[in-house]
């Protein structure tokens, strides 16, 4: 039972304390209590308790609440205590080097990854908006499934862009038809100046809508057939400081243009930056006799040229993909069993949102944005996580100081500040050197990721984004001292009485796991994108690279003397072989149907890669033969020979291919080879079947195999004065097929370098914020070192004791990122239709990795600390 | 300064903390009032009066005196200034001047 009350009511002494301003307080209460103890002896206890009540009611009134100034302490300035946080916050950093420089650099490189991510992400997103019809403009697309494949294409037949200008021209500001999408060479001459450059022809709206900014002419200069644009640069090439304007120039050597206007060139980050010239559409029709033809037969089956839109102020993308989108049923309806469609592809889209799996599904450039995006973040996150880690761990060291602090008369909100205002600086300190790391880095940057980006000095939203997330990280951070320690009670730390609670380590035991699961995570997906480059680059490509160059044949000259070509070649001693072919060999550019051969299924909708070779491309290319022979001059009937890929053979079912028959639209070819499978398109890929049929007339390049003998320098030297003799009208361009060849695996190489260098990073961050934990708990555990020793441990004994917890850790680690690793990665390797496994060394190498590189790191630590002599360590007690 | 008008109250307050010189304090003056008036008044009217009287610079306080009864709290000491006793004074002439005009038979 309670002991009955014999003082004053406890609620009124509670409201008195509730309102009074404490330096009255004292006095009432004073008061109260001796009228109280009067009148518990003159007139009884209830009454006196009663009257207490009464007073403490009374004495609530606004006069005697009202607060006065009640600091009776000085008030110094805001600022001096600013002043004397950063003081202490300087001295802390100096006297723990270490840990500032762990806790600086680990978090300067998180952001400077982030900052870098940031800026690449920044840029894609960017892309193509320097055009001010960007959210007009549209490519029209075509869609099919053939074989049970989606495919989209943006090429379209020439009677497309009449039809849209003349059915459906109240839906279209412009209707641009493009001869190709800017990556055609042409060469570009005046007077003794020639150069190969990057251009199309396009019809006489483009300026308009492109909304050229047009440096000298018109836009209009498009309008009269010989005329040409020129890009800012080509223009200083070619005519220096004199005004290109109506100047005369030449095409490829065969089309006299007149200059009519100069633009600035495209930036970096859009569609159109290698269209160095534009010249008109009306121009191309006019001597591309192919090309007349096709349009003024109005062939709907040639799909060879891009048409570009605007569309009207009032139209939109949706509805007028819908009034196109059987344009091509109408005009072939014998094509309707591949389901065609007509649709625009709007601007917005070009850059992140095209590119299409087998079965239809976006495959574009937005999953890397997201894939980056999301690996910017984890790094990010890593180096936060140090950063608190380390922030927390640091902080119980401080306790004393909080004590101190707090006896002097420091109020809570006092360390709350002081705290966030040392994390902020630490970070603001990150931030600038994030910066300059970024500045270092920027150039190789670009360099690997293809891209021209800069830091975004005078953008709002960069410094927004930069400073806004400073801060986070700054409080996020801080909140743990900030908000924990200043909670102490001053008695208990300094007294010595006070102890973090057992589980105090377990946030941050979990914030190491997180780390090193992203680490491990990135270690696995950096090793299995360079066994997947590796895998491809060890398959067999079925002819030999080293040695050959191409050559493009873009002048009317070169298809007249192949012989003398190739005997003056030949005779320089440096030629081993030289052959014509309608594609170089990193390239089947390609694909016809309308083959029929022996015992064909006449359902069968059969598609063969198409490559035209002269007599000598075998042996220029060293086809390796698995039955049969190469095209020979030696039997006349080799003018109708054809030779087959492996696939090829077992795509026809044909049992023994040499011999026969095989007829294409109206010609009748014979199989005279079966050649192994050579790699023509992606190393990732099934080689598509492919026949190879003699035709000297369908040529478009030259390959020449060097004389391995000679000096690669010497042979290139004596080759160019043989074309120069040849082909005077153009500059001598060639290219090496094995660079081509490594071409195919820049993406991939792209990704494996930019993963490889998260995963380093990240390795980086994860073991410097791990030495700064082991250091920490070293530090911690010293005592208990000391006395463990003197009671006989050794120092094994020891570095097991500080190790295994961290060891622990990264074995949990290892274990959740195994399955967050299988499950992506397969994912992307089913992406390659020819792929490696996913052995489970990997996972073993990368786990082992983790684990040597954790020991390492805190073994560092622990040895240090298991070797210090325990007399030391005991002797302050 | 607020107006020096003395309100009934106030300077029953006035003359308490005058009798009491020198150990005058809110308690105290309560007892006082008590004993002198066979009145009770409420500790914070008592307070509220005192905290009046000083802005109108009729008293003046310091903080000193502890005693055990009040659970060794300090207390407010009360003194009456030179010009409170004035106001005392001025108030008492102005009595008794109202009293001397008064025609005797009225009292009886």
């Amino acid at each position: 039972m309670k002991p009955r009350n014999v003082g004053p009511p406890r609620f009124a002494t509670y409201l008195l304390h509730l309102f009074c301003p404490p330096h009255r307080a004292e006095e009432m209460e004073g008061d109260l209590d001796e009228l109280f103890q009067e009148r518990i002896r003159g007139v009884g206890l209830r009454e006196a308790r009663w009257r207490y009540v009464r007073d403490v009611v009374s004495l609530l009134r606004p006069s005697l609440i009202k607060r006065e100034n009640t600091n009776t302490y000085p008030t110094p300035a805001f600022t001096t205590m600013i002043r004397n946080y950063l003081k202490i916050a300087f001295r802390n950093l100096a006297k723990n080097r270490v840990y500032s420089f762990i806790n600086i650099g680990g978090l300067a490189a998180g952001m400077a990854v982030a900052m870098l991510i940031g800026l690449w992400i920044y840029d894609e997103l960017s892309y193509d908006r320097y055009f001010q019809n960007y959210d007009r403009i549209a490519k029209v697309m075509q869609k099919g499934t053939f074989n049970g494949e989606v495919f989209n294409g943006e090429y379209n037949p020439a009677p497309m862009g009449p039809e849209l200008r003349t059915v459906y021209g109240s839906d279209f500001t412009h209707v641009i038809m493009s001869s190709g999408d800017g990556n055609n060479d042409h060469i570009l001459a005046y007077g003794e100046k020639k150069f190969t450059k990057t251009g199309s022809y396009l019809s006489a709206g483009a300026p308009d809508m492109l909304a050229l900014n047009m440096l000298s002419g018109t836009r209009n200069g498009l309008k009269h057939q010989n005329s040409i644009l020129l890009s800012e640069s080509v223009a200083k090439a070619l005519f220096g400081e004199t005004d290109p304007l109506g100047k005369l120039m030449k095409i490829d050597n065969k089309l006299d243009v007149k200059v009519t206007g100069v633009y600035e060139d495209f930036p970096y980050n859009t569609e159109f930056r290698d269209l160095k010239f534009i010249a008109p559409w009306d121009l191309y029709v006019a001597s591309e006799s192919w090309v007349k033809q096709a349009q003024d037969n109005v062939e709907w089956g040639n799909f060879s040229w891009q048409v570009l839109v605007q569309i009207a102020p009032n139209a939109d993308f949706d509805a007028v993909s819908a009034k196109i989108k059987n344009i091509r049923l109408k005009h072939n309806p014998e094509v309707a069993f591949i389901k065609p469609e007509v649709y625009l592809l709007p601007m917005s889209k070009w850059h992140l949102y095209s590119g299409w799996d087998k079965s239809g599904n976006l495959e574009g450039r937005i999953q890397y944005v997201w894939l980056f995006g999301i690996i910017g973040v984890f790094v990010l996150l890593l180096a936060c996580i140090n950063f608190m880690n380390l922030s927390t761990a640091r902080s119980e060291k401080r306790a004393k100081e909080v004590g101190i602090r707090k006896a002097v008369g420091s109020v809570r909100s006092q360390l709350i500040a002081q705290f966030f205002s040392e994390s902020l600086l630490v970070v603001a300190f990150a931030f600038v050197l994030a910066i300059l790391f970024v500045l270092l880095i920027l150039p190789v940057f670009n360099d690997v990721a293809d891209k021209q980006i800069g830091i975004l000095w005078t953008n709002p939203v960069f410094w927004l984004c930069g400073i806004g997330f400073s801060l986070l990280t700054g409080l996020i951070a801080g909140s743990y001292p900030a908000l924990y320690l200043s909670s102490f009670q001053a008695v208990k730390v300094l007294k010595g009485t006070f102890r973090v609670g057992r589980f105090a380590s377990i946030p941050r035991q979990v914030l190491v796991v997180v780390q090193f699961t992203v680490s491990v995570t990135l270690i696995i997906g950096t090793i299995i994108v360079f066994r997947q480059i590796q895998h491809a680059k060890d398959r067999p490509v079925g002819y030999d690279r080293s040695g050959l160059i191409t050559v493009a044949m873009n002048t009317p000259e070169l298809h007249q003397h192949y012989n003398a070509l190739r005997d003056a070649l030949i005779q320089t001693g440096g030629v081993v072989d030289m052959s014509t072919s309608s594609a170089p060999a990193t390239n089947l550019n390609s694909q016809n149907s309308g083959f029929s051969w022996e015992g064909k299924d006449p359902n069968f909708k059969e598609s063969f890669g198409t490559i035209a070779v002269s007599h000598d491309f075998g042996k220029t290319v060293g086809w390796q033969f698995v039955q049969g022979r190469d095209l020979s001059r030696k039997f006349a009937s080799d003018s109708s020979g054809m030779v087959l890929n492996e696939t090829a053979v077992r795509y026809m079912g044909l049992k023994d291919p040499v011999g026969k028959q095989i007829k294409w639209n109206d010609s009748q070819f014979r199989v005279v080879g079966v050649i192994k499978d050579m790699i023509m398109e992606s190393p990732f890929k099934p080689v598509t079947q492919t026949v190879y049929m003699l035709n000297y007339g369908w040529a478009n390049v030259i390959n020449i195999k060097l004389n391995p003998a000679r000096s690669t320098s010497e042979s290139l030297a004596k080759i160019e004065g043989v074309f120069r003799k040849f082909n005077p009208g153009s500059p001598f361009d060639y290219r090496f097929t094995d660079q081509q060849y490594a071409l195919k695996f820049a993406a991939e190489e792209r990704i494996g370098k930019l993963a490889s260098g998260f995963a380093i990073l990240a390795i980086l961050i994860s073991c410097l914020g791990l030495f700064g934990l082991a250091s920490f708990v070293a530090e911690q555990r010293t005592k208990e070192i000391g006395v463990r020793k003197v009671l006989g441990a050794s120092v094994t004994n020891v570095w097991v004791l500080l190790s295994k917890d961290f060891v622990v850790l990264v074995v949990i680690a290892f274990g959740i990122s195994s399955f967050i690793a299988y499950y992506f990665l397969n994912g992307w390797l089913q992406k390659y239709q020819y792929h490696t496994d996913l052995s489970w060394w990997i996972f073993a190498v990368a786990g082992l990795g983790a684990l040597v590189v954790t020991l390492l790191t805190v073994s560092y630590q622990s040895i240090k600390a298991a070797l210090v002599n325990p007399v030391k360590s005991l002797r302050s007690e | 300064m607020k107006g020096t008008y003395l309100g009934e109250f106030e300077e029953v307050v006035l003359l308490a903390v005058a009798i009491r010189s020198g150990d005058a304090y809110g308690a105290a003056i309560v007892n006082e009032i008590e004993q002198q008036m066979n009145r009770s008044v409420n500790l914070g009217a008592v307070h509220s009066a005192l905290s009046r009287l000083q802005e109108k610079g009729l008293v003046s306080s310091e903080m000193g005196g502890m005693t055990a009864e009040r659970g060794g709290r300090r207390k407010r000491l009360y003194s009456v200034t030179a010009y409170g006793r004035r106001a005392l004074e001025e108030i008492r002439q102005l009595r008794n001047q109202m009293w001397d005009a008064i025609p005797n038979p009225a009292l009886t």
